[in-house]
C-alpha cells in the first residue's frame, strides 16, 4: 500500500481557456479511501487519470508513496483502475479478464489461477469464471471489473464512477460492498463520483472539485457541518442548502420576522451576507420565514416541502425547501412559518467564502 | 372507414410495392447467374436459344471442364493466392488501421488523407509501372507476382480497419495499458480479436478481388502450372471458342467457391458491414 500525493498538479488541454485540473494539492493517506466529487467537467476524472498515467501532468507532480511517478509509464505505477463502463475485454472469459494483467506480467499459470480464484471467491464470482462479459448482468460485470483490479494486488485502486451504470437499488448494495471490501483489503483508494450521497457514504475523506480547483477536502461530516464556501454548501447535502442573500442592518440580518444578531467580525466584513440553512434545520412554527408550499414530497419518514418565501423582505418569492415530519406533513397550497435552528446557520460573504 | 383500415391499408400497399420492387431487383441480379446455369446444361445447338430450361440437361458439360483444363491445379493456385493476399491484407491493414486510429504521431491525419487519396488513382494508371517493377524484381511468371503486390495492405483495407478501431471504446485500450500491455500487445491481444467482424469483411472482399482478378494474372503469368482459374477460363475460350456450354459450366464451377465463402462468412460479413459503417 502507499499514499498518493498531488503536488500543484495541473492538466491543461490544448486549446482550452482554463486548466482541467488547476494546481491540485491533495494527499491521500496510506490505506485511505478518498472520494473526488463534483459536477461534470470539474476535473475529478482527469485527476484520477493523472494518477493512472493516462493523462499528462503539465505542471506539478504526482507521488505514489515517496516515488515521483509524474513521468512513469502507467504499467509501472502499480495502480489498478475500475472504469465507468468496466472496460472488460469482450472476447475473454471472466477468469481470463481477471488474470490478464498477471499473464502479461509473466506470472506462472498456477499463481494466476490461484489469485483469480481468490478474488472470484471474495466477489462471489466463482460460478461465472467461464462466462464472457456479454453473458453477465450489470452488477456481475461491475464485480468482474473490481476483481480485475483486486487480482493485481496494486498499491492503489482508482475507481472512475464504477456504480453509475447500475440501477438505484444495486448501486446502494454495491456501494456498501465496495466500502467494506476496501476496508478489508486496506488498499489506498481514490474514487470518483458525481453523486454526493455516494461520496458521503463511502469516503474516509471527500474532496470537492469545481472547474479544476479543489474547493475543500475533509471528512464527510466536516464538509456537511463546515462547508468552506457556498459551492460546497450547496453541493453537499440533499436537497441542497437554502441560501438567502440578506442586507446587514445594525449588526444583524432578518429572516422574515426573525432577527439574527451577527458577530462584529461578520458585520465588519460586508454590507450584505449570505445565510445558509439546510432543509433539515428548520422547525415548523415560531418566528422565522413564511413559506407558501407548492409541492410536498413524501418519503415516508420525512416529507420535503418545496415552495416560495412569502413576506415583505428582500427574499420574497425565493424558492425554499424544508424538511417536515413525514407522519403529518403540511398540505400543499398551505402556508407555514419556518424557524431556523440556531447553531445550524452558515454565513458566507457575497464572494462565496465562509465567514467566521 | 375505420381507424384500423386507414392504418393498415397504406402499410399493406406500401409493403406490396416494396416487395415487388425488391423482387424485380433480385431477379435482375440473379438472372445472369440463372442464365449461366441454364447455359451450362444446354447442348451446342440449344445454347443460343432464348429458353431458360434446357430440354435435355447436359451434365457431361461439367465433366468436360475437368478434361479440358487442369481445373484442380488452377483451383489450388487461386485459393493459395487469395488466401495469402487475404491474410497479408488483414494483418497489414489492421496494423496500419490501428496506427491511424489509435496511435498519436505528428502528421497522422494528413498522412491518412494522402494514403486514402491513392484510392482515386485507377489501376490502369499504375499497372505498367507495377509490371516494370515486377520485371526488374524478377518476379514475373512466378507465384510471388500474384502475392507480393497485394500482400502489404491497401488504402481501402486500412480505411476499413481504422473506421472499426475508432468505434472501440478508448477505455478498453486504457485498461490494457494499465494491465501492462505494449502497443503491440494491445493490438494483438485486445483490438484484433475484438475486430473480428471487420477482419471478416476485409478478408472476404480481398478474397473475392483476388479470385476474380483477371488483368493482373494475365500480365504476370504465362505458365499454366501457376495460372489462376480466371486465366484458365479465358484460355479455354480461346482454344474452344465454340464450346459455350462448357465455358458456362466452368464459370459456374469458379463461382461456387465464392458462394461457399460468402455463405460461411455471411453473418460475420453483414455484421462487419454494419459496424464499419460501410453500408448505406
Amino acid at each position: 500500500m502507499a499514499s498518493v500525493t498531488f503536488e500543484q498538479a495541473t492538466r491543461r488541454y490544448p486549446g482550452a481557456d482554463r486548466p482541467a485540473v488547476d494546481c491540485l494539492d491533495l494527499a491521500v493517506g496510506d490505506g485511505e479511501f478518498v472520494v473526488l466529487v463534483g459536477p461534470s467537467g470539474c476535473g475529478k476524472t482527469t485527476s484520477l487519470r493523472m494518477v493512472a498515467g493516462l493523462e499528462t501532468v503539465d505542471a506539478g507532480c504526482i507521488r505514489i508513496g515517496a516515488r515521483d511517478v509524474t513521468d512513469v509509464e502507467p504499467k509501472d505505477r502499480d495502480v489498478a483502475m475500475v472504469f465507468q463502463n468496466y472496460a472488460l475485454y469482450p472476447h475473454m472469459t471472466v477468469a481470463q479478464n481477471m488474470g490478464f494483467a498477471l499473464k502479461i506480467a509473466g506470472l506462472p499459470k498456477a499463481e494466476i489461477r490461484d489469485r483469480t480464484l481468490d478474488a472470484a471467491r471474495l466477489l462471489d464470482l466463482e460460478p461465472y469464471l467461464a462466462r464472457k462479459p456479454k453473458d453477465l448482468s450489470g452488477g456481475q460485470r461491475q464485480r468482474v471489473a473490481m476483481g480485475r483490479a483486486i487480482v493485481r494486488r496494486p498499491q492503489v485502486f482508482l475507481m472512475d464512477e464504477p456504480l453509475s451504470n447500475l440501477d438505484a437499488k444495486l448501486r446502494v448494495q454495491t456501494r456498501n460492498q465496495i466500502a467494506q471490501l476496501q476496508r478489508r483489503l486496506g488498499t489506498t483508494t481514490v474514487y470518483v463520483t458525481h453523486d454526493q450521497v455516494e461520496a458521503m457514504t463511502m469516503g474516509d475523506r471527500v474532496a470537492v472539485l469545481r472547474n479544476g480547483v479543489l474547493q475543500q477536502c475533509g471528512a464527510p461530516r466536516d464538509l456537511y457541518r463546515n462547508p468552506a464556501n457556498m459551492f460546497v454548501a450547496e453541493f453537499i447535502g440533499s436537497p441542497a442548502m437554502n441560501l438567502f442573500t440578506l442586507p446587514v442592518v445594525n449588526h444583524s440580518v432578518s429572516l422574515g420576522d426573525w432577527r439574527i444578531r451577527l458577530s462584529r467580525e461578520i458585520t465588519d466584513a460586508a454590507g450584505e451576507i449570505v445565510v445558509g440553512i439546510r432543509p433539515e434545520h428548520f422547525e415548523i412554527g415560531g418566528r422565522g420565514i413564511e413559506m407558501q408550499i407548492d409541492v410536498v414530497e413524501e418519503l415516508g419518514a420525512d416529507a420535503y416541502l418545496y415552495g416560495r418565501v412569502t413576506g415583505p423582505d428582500n427574499t420574497f418569492g425565493q424558492p425554499i425547501v424544508a424538511r417536515a415530519d413525514g407522519h403529518d406533513p403540511p398540505l400543499h397550497g398551505s402556508r407555514v412559518r419556518l424557524h431556523p435552528q440556531r447553531g445550524h446557520l452558515h454565513f458566507f460573504g457575497v464572494d462565496g467564502h465562509r465567514l467566521p | 372507414m375505420g381507424l384500423a383500415d386507414r392504418v393498415i391499408k397504406p402499410s399493406i400497399l406500401r409493403g406490396f410495392a416494396l416487395y415487388t420492387a425488391l423482387a424485380g431487383i433480385a431477379w435482375c441480379a440473379l438472372f445472369p447467374i440463372l442464365w449461366a446455369v441454364s447455359g451450362s446444361l444446354k447442348n451446342e445447338g440449344e445454347v443460343t436459344m432464348p429458353t431458360l430450361f434446357p430440354s435435355h440437361p447436359q451434365w457431361s458439360n461439367y465433366r468436360e471442364v475437368f478434361a479440358l483444363m487442369p481445373f484442380w491445379r488452377m483451383f489450388f493456385n487461386s485459393v493459395f493466392y487469395a488466401g495469402c493476399v487475404s491474410v497479408g491484407q488483414v494483418f497489414f491493414c489492421s496494423l496500419a488501421g490501428y496506427a491511424f486510429a489509435r496511435l498519436r504521431f505528428r502528421g497522422r491525419d494528413t498522412l491518412f488523407v494522402l494514403y486514402l487519396g491513392t484510392l482515386m488513382v485507377p489501376l490502369t494508371v499504375t499497372v505498367i509501372p507495377q509490371f516494370m517493377l515486377m520485371r526488374v524484381a524478377g518476379l514475373t511468371d512466378t507465384p510471388w507476382a500474384m502475392i507480393v503486390p497485394g500482400l502489404f495492405g491497401s488504402a481501402f483495407g486500412t480505411y476499413l480497419m481504422r473506421q472499426f478501431f475508432q468505434t472501440i471504446p478508448a477505455e478498453l485500450e486504457e485498461a490494457a495499458i494499465l494491465d501492462g500491455c505494449s502497443p503491440w500487445q494491445i493490438y494483438w491481444r485486445i483490438l484484433l480479436p475484438h475486430a473480428k467482424p471487420a477482419v471478416m469483411v476485409l478478408a472476404v472482399l480481398t478474397w473475392f478481388n483476388v479470385w476474380n482478378d483477371f488483368l493482373w494474372p494475365l500480365l504476370m503469368i504465362q505458365r499454366g502450372s501457376i495460372a489462376t482459374l480466371t486465366l484458365g477460363l479465358v484460355r479455354m475460350q480461346g482454344e474452344y471458342v465454340a464450346r459455350w456450354p462448357v465455358l458456362m459450366a466452368a464459370s459456374i464451377l469458379i463461382l461456387l467457391p465464392l458462394l461457399l465463402v460468402y455463405a460461411v462468412a455471411q453473418r460475420a460479413f453483414i455484421r462487419g458491414i454494419a459496424v464499419t459503417g460501410l453500408g448505406g
